[in-house]
């Protein structure tokens, strides 16, 4: 499924991850994935939370950049090959992948994905039958 | 001590003053009958030619500002027809326009005859080697020096500014005794020399005359010791003719300004009041004896004084004081000029940023390095890395091309650059003079 994910523009130095963190931390938001991609001056925190627009709210009121994107969420065996498989089924019709990350859930795991066409992966995957996840089904996680 | 124009530069002051006179109601016909700008400036204020008859009526003419030579881009307050022009020269201006400044034929042997007094001023003669180490081109510097270094007969290295090992090897091999450049620059220069090993006993240097930019007596202190030489300031500005307009003796207590060409005025830069002997204020110009760009009042936005007191030189012409800042925000970045605005100018060509910033000045190992931090706009915030680098580099080469300075751009967060606190602290300048 395509899916909302929270992405928060951070400058690379000591304590900005924490600042963020605390901000969501005290209206108790859950975090039920989180992954940072950073240079040597500033990085992207990318969050995905149950309620992102409420996330938001909260990092835009302490004047954070943040922004809405969309990824795909996926769930496979949680083996190496399985990420591989999926992989190849994007590669071979030439959509890249811009950043992907994963956690394991159980003997699964849940990758997200950003994909050169989000939509165009969507169908190649649901076409091979790997299974997608709902932002619904994330939070019961 | 030697003085190229003893004549002039030690001419008794009540004698300067009818030079001075004379000169400026020459300038004033020919500015009211040559430059419609200037002659509905005059017209509005009532003033014609014939109510300036001595040096005393310059206060009741108007001022001119870096504004002024903007709104006539390029020409427009050029008092000679193009066909008499034989030279142009262009500084930094904002939003991409350049000042401009033309010069006749005289014009430019003024100049010359200007460079000459200062480098004799440095104490350089017909045996010196000269390497000229500003740039050459628009800039006035490179070639401002070079005109007066031919005209006192020293020989000329027009080397041009960097490349820092062939100044080095240069100023071996051919025996260089003067050097001009900005003061920062030798400062480098001299780090470089002991890098390279040669002993300071092979180098020939005696003098220095450095300008373009602000500089400390500690500054000072410190490039006389390490490259072992006198180093003398002097100071110009294209708008008035480059350098040349001031230039301190051997005595080194202030800058000896050419007043037979250049008529100096200290004024409050806010009630425009000209201020007494002695006090500091903003230094405006009056040329005497250009031809192309004659400029009334030009006010330099300088900050400093003016010493009439006679000086052990022999020389009677007024020092001013070092320039002890400025009364705009201009910054000088490795001698060239520019204006927090013309940054942000580039900024608002660029959609993807908002034009909050802050421009962070510094030193490093002698040279000024500049940092622009700026905030991504919220909307162009598409949580991908490779756009964001790509978004810095187009924003360094804009910034570069229509600055020709090389700026380093680091993307920041929105809470960095506060902007409750009214004014916006848009210049963080950590250089220590």
């Amino acid at each position: 499924m395509i899916i909302p994910q929270l992405s928060v523009f951070l400058e690379n130095k000591s304590g900005r991850l924490t600042d963020v963190l605390e901000v969501l931390g005290k209206e108790s938001i859950r975090i039920i994935a989180l992954s940072v991609a950073d240079t040597s001056e500033f990085g992207i925190l990318r969050l995905i939370v149950p309620d992102p627009d409420k996330a938001r709210a909260l990092l835009k009121e302490q004047l954070f950049t943040v922004n809405i994107s969309e990824v795909i969420s996926v769930v496979t065996p949680n083996e190496a090959r399985y990420y591989a498989r999926l992989l190849r089924i994007l590669s071979d019709i030439d959509i890249s992948v811009e950043y992907t990350y994963a956690f394991p859930h159980g003997r699964d795991a849940v990758i997200i994905l950003r994909c050169s066409n989000n939509d165009e992966a969507v169908k190649a995957l649901r076409k091979n039958d790997l299974q997608l996840i709902s932002m619904k089904e994330l939070k019961e996680l | 001590m030697e003085i190229w124009n003893r004549h002039f530069e030690c001419m008794d002051r009540e004698e300067l003053r009818k030079v001075q006179s004379e000169r400026l109601i020459e300038t004033v016909e020919r500015i009211y009958f040559n430059v419609p700008y200037y002659r509905h400036k005059m017209q509005e204020s009532g003033l014609g030619p014939e109510k300036i008859r001595s040096i005393d009526d310059l206060r009741k003419l108007p001022f001119t500002t870096k504004q002024d030579l903007r709104d006539n881009y390029p020409f427009g307050l050029f008092a000679v027809p193009m066909s008499e022009i034989v030279r142009i020269h262009a500084s930094s201006g904002t939003t991409g326009k350049q000042t401009v400044v033309g010069y006749t034929r005289n014009d430019i042997s003024t100049w010359s005859e200007v460079m000459a007094r200062t480098l004799t001023c440095a104490g350089a003669n017909r045996h010196d080697f000269i390497q000229i180490a500003y740039g050459y081109g628009l800039f006035t510097g490179g070639l401002g020096l070079h005109y007066g270094g031919e005209k006192i007969g020293a020989s000329v290295i027009p080397i041009s500014g960097g490349n820092t090992q062939r100044q080095i090897q240069i100023m071996h091999d051919f025996g260089s005794t003067v050097l001009a450049c900005t003061p920062s620059y030798a400062l480098y220069l001299a780090e470089a020399m002991l890098e390279s090993g040669i002993s300071r006993n092979e180098f020939r240097l005696k003098a220095g005359v450095f300008g373009a930019e602000p500089w400390t007596e500690n500054m000072r202190r410190e490039i006389e010791d390490k490259l072992m030489i006198k180093a003398i300031d002097i100071y110009g500005l294209s708008e008035v003719i480059g350098p040349g307009v001031a230039s301190e003796c051997l005595v080194q207590e202030g800058l000896h300004i050419s007043e037979d060409h250049f008529y100096p005025e200290i004024i409050d830069p806010e009630t425009l009041e000209v201020l007494p002997e002695g006090e500091v204020g903003e230094l405006v110009f009056t040329t005497l004896t250009k031809e192309g760009l004659p400029l009334i009042r030009y006010r330099t936005r300088d900050l400093t004084r003016l010493n009439f007191g006679r000086c052990k030189c022999g020389r009677t012409m007024v020092r001013m004081d070092k320039c002890l800042g400025r009364s705009d925000d201009m910054l000088i970045i490795r001698g060239v000029n520019l204006f927090p605005s013309q940054v942000e100018s580039v900024l608002l060509e660029m959609s993807e940023i908002k034009p909050h910033y802050q421009l962070i000045v510094d030193r490093v190992n002698n040279l000024d390095t500049l940092e622009l931090k700026v905030e991504v706009d919220e909307a162009f915030f598409l949580d991908k890395i490779s756009q964001l680098e790509t978004l810095r580099m187009k924003l360094q080469d804009n910034l570069q091309s229509s600055l020709g300075l090389g700026i380093k751009v680091s993307l920041v967060e929105p809470k960095i650059l506060e902007r409750s606190e009214g004014k916006a602290k848009r210049v963080i300048d950590r250089r220590k003079y």
